[in-house]
């Protein structure tokens, strides 16, 4: 008997069919993969799972016994626990406060702390990494170090069912290493594990079985992990045949024009060592390193978001005011954030409005907007990075991951940026529309600009960029054109005398 | 405005079938500022149920849009920096400082050009400290438009010593009789229209209130696209000290006199009634209708509680249970 039977569960928010009867059985001690684009209902499936939404049909069964999940805590008393991607911690609260939030280990209404404290502990020792204090506050911790807070946390109710929702996306190498050998204990308990990835490789590493979830239906089920061929798993998602994801590059193969953007002995004390940087039109140029290694640093402080110690940065031979974005924005920079929606988006606002935001003066007389022209020049670009759906009035947080991308995209083509400063474009962004946005890349580079190109996946800065600087503790161990290095060079290179 | 047609003649930008014109779309009313027209005809019925040659007399009408119209130029003034993502606890203090000062003795020898600027330069002198604390400090905007509304109140008091303090320049006094109204109109209300039409237009037809928003909305999406934040807090700041220096010559008008004791706990209304007419507390979402619907019911209930001998105790219940009931309906209507 399964651990878990979802059987035709429905969830409709208001103009959209969320989930349209979807099943899936989980097996205790399997880790069950789900598959499916940005849209595709897994978020929604999910919540449905954690109590958080109610569907409006289907059953779900418990150990063959059929159970209802009004809330959060329902859920978790049968033992189902999830770890969203933006992680829910308090971050002014210590961890094992944080641990324990919501069933703190208590007598007669006083809370115990050293109790709690010790029990964080082991919980911290089972998954690998005693060295965080029980003691210390969220907010001090690493991305990673949060990450294995919230397992504590799902680990401290006694859980047979963990749901993880794209665990491994602010993960280095070596950690996402530790998550699989914690997600390996787990499954040997008898734990179920429900896997969510846009990392095929992943799923390959650790998935028993994969369900792949389209338009809110269940595509496939029952695939085998490690044997369904990318191509089909792709395929499935999609609803087409992904393969050439990466777009040709231009004829031209090194670029002979004038640098736009040089930067000369740049450096950020405790970030990045003095380096010298060089971009030429028509050229994309990736940033690889691990989480940390100085590289979303190095694209901040080009942008003038944070102040150089030594060094400066120099736009068409002139020196850019140093820490002044507004300098760097009329020098012609762009900035797509690593955060898209806390760094980039006006959430509230249309996708018209986020496009315009930085070109407004171009709009106005005397401050005085014309706003025909801003919606036609907005609908212009986004049109041009064929934004779906084309309806750039509509509010940017009902777009998706890949299309909310665009429009961050759009702001800066519609600004006439010659410099484009990428951090983790494809964060978030489904298989299908990952392709889309590396066409939108190379054609922008094409028209001329200048890309520079953070990732932490490497298959990405080597397949878009056409060349690269390997960034390892903040100074740039090895630079070369991409087609002279492959996954396994740049993974050492990156590695290479890292501690542990 | 600009007519949707003028985007369709764009070159290289070709209306398509679907489009329907965003005129359409977007109702220059949305559902919320239809509730609080709403809870005003239910408030004027009330009112001409119970006292029907009174509430709908002339004179009564003028009198509610005369009371609403300090309140409100100060409302327009703090909407914008709440919108803004900021927070205006001193403007009461600030209108009583400008008060004080645009009558003492000395300033009512310029006669009402003078007192005016007086009044105006105040404002905005008090709204350049608050938003140089807040913008380069940089102070949370609560503690330091909270240390404002201390020292402001007390320099009012230091200046009047207490006193109320008459003003006697004709031309200031002149404007508050019935000889000076326009089409019946007192040049007050007047002038609390003017404030709301241009601050419209300033929030929806200016890049600075695109800023406004954008800034309140998300500060650090805002610094990455290349707004200078710190300088459009600093504005707002300003604005909000300019929509005080207004009001307090508004009310030396009305009262033909300064106090320090003027615009007392004018902070709490004019946040409520930007609360009430749909103004996000956190920043990035809000409207000058909204907010002048709200003070134009929070105006209407003081008169219809003055207009019954009701006591302000029940006035000041009523007014709570109200803020508490529109934060809630938008609450219900927000999650989906």
């Amino acid at each position: 008997m399964p651990l878990l039977t979802m059987s035709g569960i429905t969830k409709s928010f208001p103009g959209v069919r969320a989930l349209d009867g979807v099943d899936l059985d989980v097996e205790e001690g399997e880790v069950h993969c789900l598959l499916g684009q940005n849209g595709a209902g897994k978020s929604t499936l999910i919540k449905v799972l954690a109590g958080a939404h109610q569907p409006d049909g289907g059953e779900i069964a418990w150990r063959g016994e059929r159970v209802r999940l009004p809330t959060p805590v329902s859920a978790m008393r049968l033992g189902i626990a999830t770890i969203y991607q933006e992680l829910d911690l308090v971050e002014h609260v210590s961890v094992a406060e944080n641990v324990f939030l919501g069933h703190e280990i208590a007598t007669r209404g006083l809370v115990r702390p050293r109790a709690a404290r010790a029990r964080t502990a082991e919980l911290l020792a089972r998954l690998g990494h005693p060295e965080i204090d029980p003691a210390a506050l969220v907010g001090s911790l690493s991305a990673a170090g949060a990450q294995i807070v919230s397992m504590a946390r799902a680990l401290s109710h006694d859980v047979r069912l963990i749901v993880m929702d794209e665990p491994s996306a602010a993960l280095d190498p070596d950690e996402v290493d530790n998550l699989f050998r914690i997600v390996g204990d787990l499954t040997a308990d008898g734990v179920a594990v429900v896997y969510i990835s846009h990392r095929l490789e992943e799923i390959r590493r650790i998935g028993d079985r994969v369900s792949v979830l389209k338009d809110g239906r269940v595509a496939a089920r029952d695939l085998p992990a490690r044997s369904t061929p990318t191509d089909e798993l792709v395929a499935r998602m999609t609803g087409r045949d992904a393969r050439q994801v990466f777009p040709r590059r231009s004829a031209q193969d090194a670029p002979r024009a004038e640098p736009v953007l040089v930067a000369e002995g740049l450096a950020r004390a405790g970030e990045f060592e003095p380096l010298d940087l060089e971009l030429r039109p028509g050229e994309i140029v990736g940033l690889a390193g691990l989480v940390g290694s100085g590289r979303s640093e190095l694209l901040e402080t080009l942008y003038g978001a944070r102040r150089p110690t030594a060094g400066r940065v120099l736009v068409d031979g002139r020196p850019l005011r140093p820490g002044s974005i507004p300098a760097a924005v009329r020098a012609g920079l762009g900035l797509a954030p690593e955060e898209r929606k806390s760094q980039a988006l006006l959430m509230l606002e249309s996708v018209t409005r986020n496009v315009s935001v930085s070109s407004l003066p171009r709009f106005s007389r005397g401050g005085w907007l014309d706003r025909a022209r801003e919606r036609a020049e907005a609908r212009s670009r986004t049109r041009e990075l064929a934004l779906s759906p084309d309806d750039p009035e509509r509010p940017v947080r009902t777009f998706s991951g890949g299309n909310q991308q665009k429009a961050v995209l759009a702001r800066w083509l519609l600004r006439g940026c010659r410099v484009l400063l990428l951090d983790e474009p494809t964060r978030g962004v489904d298989v299908g529309a990952r392709a889309e946005l590396y066409a939108v890349i190379r054609r922008l580079a094409d028209s001329g600009v200048c890309v520079l190109l953070v990732s932490s996946e490497l298959p990405e800065v080597l397949g878009l960029a056409d060349r690269v600087l390997v960034l390892r503790e903040g100074r740039v161990v090895h630079a070369a054109p991409s087609h002279e290095l492959d996954e396994h060079r740049v993974l050492d290179l990156v590695m290479e005398s890292t501690p542990e | 405005m600009n007519s949707p047609a003028t985007a369709t003649s764009e070159p290289g930008a070709p209306a398509p079938p679907a489009d329907r014109p965003p005129a359409v779309r977007r109702l220059p009313l949305d559902v919320r500022h239809l509730s609080l027209i709403g809870v005003l005809a239910a408030l004027a019925v009330v009112g001409a149920i119970t006292k029907p040659d009174e509430f709908l007399a002339a004179e009564n009408l003028r009198l509610v849009l005369t009371q609403a119209s300090v309140i409100g130029v100060v409302t327009v003034g703090v909407t914008f920096v709440i919108i803004g993502g900021g927070i205006d606890l001193s403007v009461g203090a600030v209108v009583a400082l400008a008060s004080v000062w645009a009558t003492t003795l000395a300033t009512q020898d310029f006669g009402l050009g003078g007192m005016l600027l007086c009044s105006v330069l105040v404002g905005v002198g008090c709204g350049l400290v608050n938003g140089l604390l807040v913008a380069y400090g940089p102070m949370v905007p609560f503690i330091a438009t909270l240390a404002m509304l201390a020292s402001a109140r007390g320099l009012a008091l230091q200046i009047s010593d207490g006193r109320t303090q008459v003003v006697t320049v004709d031309a200031v006094l002149d404007l508050g009789v019935k000889d000076s109204y326009v089409l019946g109109v007192p040049p007050i209300v007047l002038v609390f229209a003017l404030v709301c039409v241009l601050g419209w237009l300033l929030l929806n037809r200016t890049t600075f209130g695109r800023r406004t928003v954008a800034v309140g909305g998300n500060p650090e999406a805002s610094r990455l696209a290349g707004i200078a934040v710190r300088r459009q807090r600093l504005l707002l700041y300003l604005l909000s000290g300019l929509c005080c220096g207004i009001a307090a010559f508004m009310l030396v008008i009305l009262t033909g006199s300064g106090q320090n004791t003027n615009g007392n706990l004018y902070e709490l209304d004019a946040i409520a009634a930007a609360i009430i007419g749909g103004t996000l507390l956190s920043g990035g979402r809000g409207t000058i209708l909204g907010s002048v619907l709200g003070v134009l019911v929070f105006t209407t209930i003081t008169n219809l509680f003055a207009l019954n001998n009701l006591q302000t105790d029940i006035q000041q219940i009523a007014k709570g249970a109200i803020i508490v009931a529109a934060v809630l309906v938008q609450k219900g209507r927000s999650t989906p």
